[in-house]
């Protein structure tokens, strides 16, 4: 890079560190230099949160491995130490776990945001991409750390988990056991999920994060508006409407991490077991690999895609379609193409795409802390068809159909689930089954066949030049 | 020498030939780590068979015995529920136990056990590895008028009758799996290690 001649001008000590590690120029180009759009709102909280909570994770979990002995024999006591002989060990240990599920939290809404402003979009699809393999090395990350504690929930959460590897035809009794690395889930497992919790997985997620911002600073923050505000620059070749990232936006985030850190440490100090949903009750009793817990449902921010699972009767294609839900995240950027980045200025039906499928994730989630009775398993059914249909209408809604081809593609796909419900058709369930129909049809007649009646229900309005407000 | 001269085609061949070099050593290096994660010798040769003894057990009762850190179940089948095996073929995926991985040639009858009396098979849900529990009444009203006593897997549903045989539209696709056995004496059995034929009665 082109050194800058009023940077060289200091002396000092920063000076002579200048000349030999461009710290003022990464400091510049990050922070005190980098143009950040102007309007940013409440939902750009959540990038720097994320950060935060990895921080907290990392500090309270290398305080964690000081007393934690990854051993089947004395991990469960080793943690109840922590919780009641270490002084401050329950503070430490409830921060990492409430930090998990936090950590879930902020990367949802984190997600919702890209999803609400088209933060996918071209240029950003690199962006996306770095962001959605932190996404998945976190879930890895977070289930490797549920095992450690080795409770009931630990161990047979593991157990289901691990033994979703051996639904693949051919491989999958041999690969579960070198997963395992025992012919049972075993202190072998407890040591190598260590390892991938204290030091593998970290790593990786650190050079993710470090990706995920390098590409953002290189082509610029989207905002709520999706203009692109390098289009528009002053005479010094600054954009007109960005501010710089430090002081502006560096004060902003603080008060956001004010906010956070109030509700983190009252859930810390008052519900650190979350209502059940962070810390299950079953996993302060030790591991019995002899007898399974009533219920094992995995933890929150796993629920969505262990409903999709669940939904489907055969195990692998229910491993398939629980993978499909994750990978089909990745190609959003090239498969929702309207020019239109910010919802605020897309179609209602757009609008309407989202709002559902926001609803089907949330409800999927949970759907898959319940017992799998019929009634959960047909909801969930509905539920997943939703859940991929959004997709396919991201695709659709990329610019206004003709009638004949939305109509046409509705009755596409009405037809495909339909045929499958008439395969599957069970007199005991008939009303269920019935009805649960209408919600992927409703959905669908709302975001295809609506806007072909009332144009203006598809239609996207003009974006404007410049950030609004 | 700067740029005259080049080779481009030398230069290609040596710039191949390292990768392929560096990529064998790549590999010769993740080859034992990857063969790491297996097993160890230790595991493997953990799993000493198990001895149980047959003549405390009631008509009906279940016991629970560890073998390879798996449970392994034994029970003492009432004259009803032997009898109740053959009332439910028809709605058994696998009745006649024709996928020869879950159990020893000696155990692939209606019974699934050397003895009619006693079944012995390891309890793990074949379909993600619950335990399932024990639901031994005839006719328990939670599991339908026709249930003839077996397991219900709290994990995903998945039902087994008293041999250990799966129910068709089951999560789970294959029958318990029935460990080696034989028998000592008249009444005690050794789980984990078989002779051809498994001893006899």
């Amino acid at each position: 890079m082109a050194s800058n001649p009023d940077e060289k001008i200091q002396g000092g000590f920063l000076g002579w560190v200048d000349a030999r590690f461009p710290l003022s120029q990464m400091w510049n180009d990050h922070l005190a230099k980098y143009y950040a759009p102007k309007n940013f709102n409440f939902w750009y909280f959540f990038g720097s949160l994320a950060l935060l909570v990895l921080v907290i994770q990392i500090v309270t979990g290398i305080f964690l491995t000081m007393f934690y002995k990854p051993d089947a024999e004395l991990a469960f006591s080793s943690v109840e130490y922590i919780m009641r002989d270490v002084e401050w060990g329950w503070l430490i240990r409830y921060m990492h776990s409430t930090g998990a599920s936090m950590f879930f939290v902020v990367v949802y809404l984190h997600m919702f945001r890209a999803l609400l402003y088209g933060s996918y979009k071209k240029p950003r699809e690199l962006i996306w991409i770095f962001g959605m393999l932190i996404y998945v090395v976190l879930m890895a990350e977070a289930f490797a750390g549920y095992l450690l504690p080795w409770g009931q929930m630990s161990y047979w959460g593991a157990q289901v988990i691990v033994n979703l590897f051996q639904t693949i035809p051919y491989i999958g009794p041999e690969l579960v056991t070198w997963i395992r690395g025992d012919f049972l889930l075993s202190d072998a497992t407890l040591n190598r999920f260590f390892a991938l919790h204290v030091v593998a997985l970290p790593l990786v997620l650190i050079l993710l994060v470090a990706a995920h911002i390098i590409a953002l600073h290189e082509v610029g923050s989207n905002n709520p508006d999706g203009v692109e505000i390098k289009a528009h620059k002053d005479e010094n070749g600054l954009p007109k409407d960005g501010i710089p990232f430090h002081p502006y936006y560096t004060v902003k985030d603080i008060v956001g991490v004010g906010v956070f850190l109030i509700v983190f440490f009252a859930i810390v100090f008052f519900a650190p077991e979350g209502g059940g949903y962070f810390l299950k009750a079953d996993n302060f009793i030790p591991s019995d690999p002899l007898v399974t817990p009533d219920l094992i449902p995995p933890v929150w921010y796993f629920t969505s895609m262990y409903s999709v699972l669940r939904s489907i009767p055969d195990p692998f294609l229910g491993v398939v379609a629980m993978g499909a839900a994750v990978v089909i995240l990745f190609v959003i950027p090239w498969l929702d193409r309207n020019p239109v980045k910010s919802m605020r200025y897309r179609s209602f039906a757009a609008k309407f795409n989202l709002a559902v499928f926001v609803v089907a994730f949330v409800i999927l989630g949970w759907l898959g802390l319940q017992q799998a009775t019929t009634a959960v398993s047909d909801m969930s059914l509905r539920f997943a068809q939703v859940y991929f249909l959004f997709f396919f209408l991201l695709w659709f809604l990329s610019r206004e159909r003709s009638a004949g081809f939305s109509i046409l593609a509705f009755l596409v796909l009405v037809a495909i689930y339909t045929f499958y419900d008439v395969v599957r058709f069970d007199p005991d369930e008939a009303s269920l089954i019935m009805w649960g129909w209408l919600i992927p049809t409703v959905y669908l007649f709302v975001t295809m066949v609506a806007p072909v009646f009332a144009r203006g229900l598809g239609r996207d309005r003009a974006v404007p030049q410049r950030v609004t407000s | 020498m700067a740029n005259q001269g080049v080779n481009r085609g030398r230069r290609r061949f040596l710039v191949a030939a390292t990768s392929v070099v560096g990529g064998a050593g790549v590999a010769a290096v993740a080859a034992p780590m990857l063969a790491s994660l297996q097993p160890s010798a230790r595991a493997q040769a953990a799993g000493a068979p198990v001895e149980v003894a047959l003549g405390e057990i009631e008509p009906g009762q279940r016991i629970s015995v560890e073998w390879r850190g798996q449970p392994v179940w034994v029970v003492r089948r009432t004259d009803e529920m032997i009898e109740g095996l053959s009332r439910i073929t028809d709605r058994l995926r696998d009745p006649n136990s024709e996928v020869e991985e879950q159990q020893p040639p000696y155990a692939q009858n209606e019974h699934r056990s050397i003895d009619p009396e006693f079944l012995v098979v390891i309890g793990i849900c074949t379909h993600l590895g619950c335990s399932p529990t024990y639901r031994p009444e005839i006719g328990d009203p939670e599991m339908g008028a026709a249930w003839q006593g077996g397991w219900l897997c709290g994990c995903h549903g998945s039902r087994f009758d008293m041999a250990g045989r799966v129910y068709s539209n089951m999560p789970a696709a294959t029958n318990l799996v029935i460990p080696p056995y034989k028998y000592l004496t008249d009444d005690v059995i050794l789980v984990g290690e078989d002779d051809e034929e498994g001893g006899t009665v």
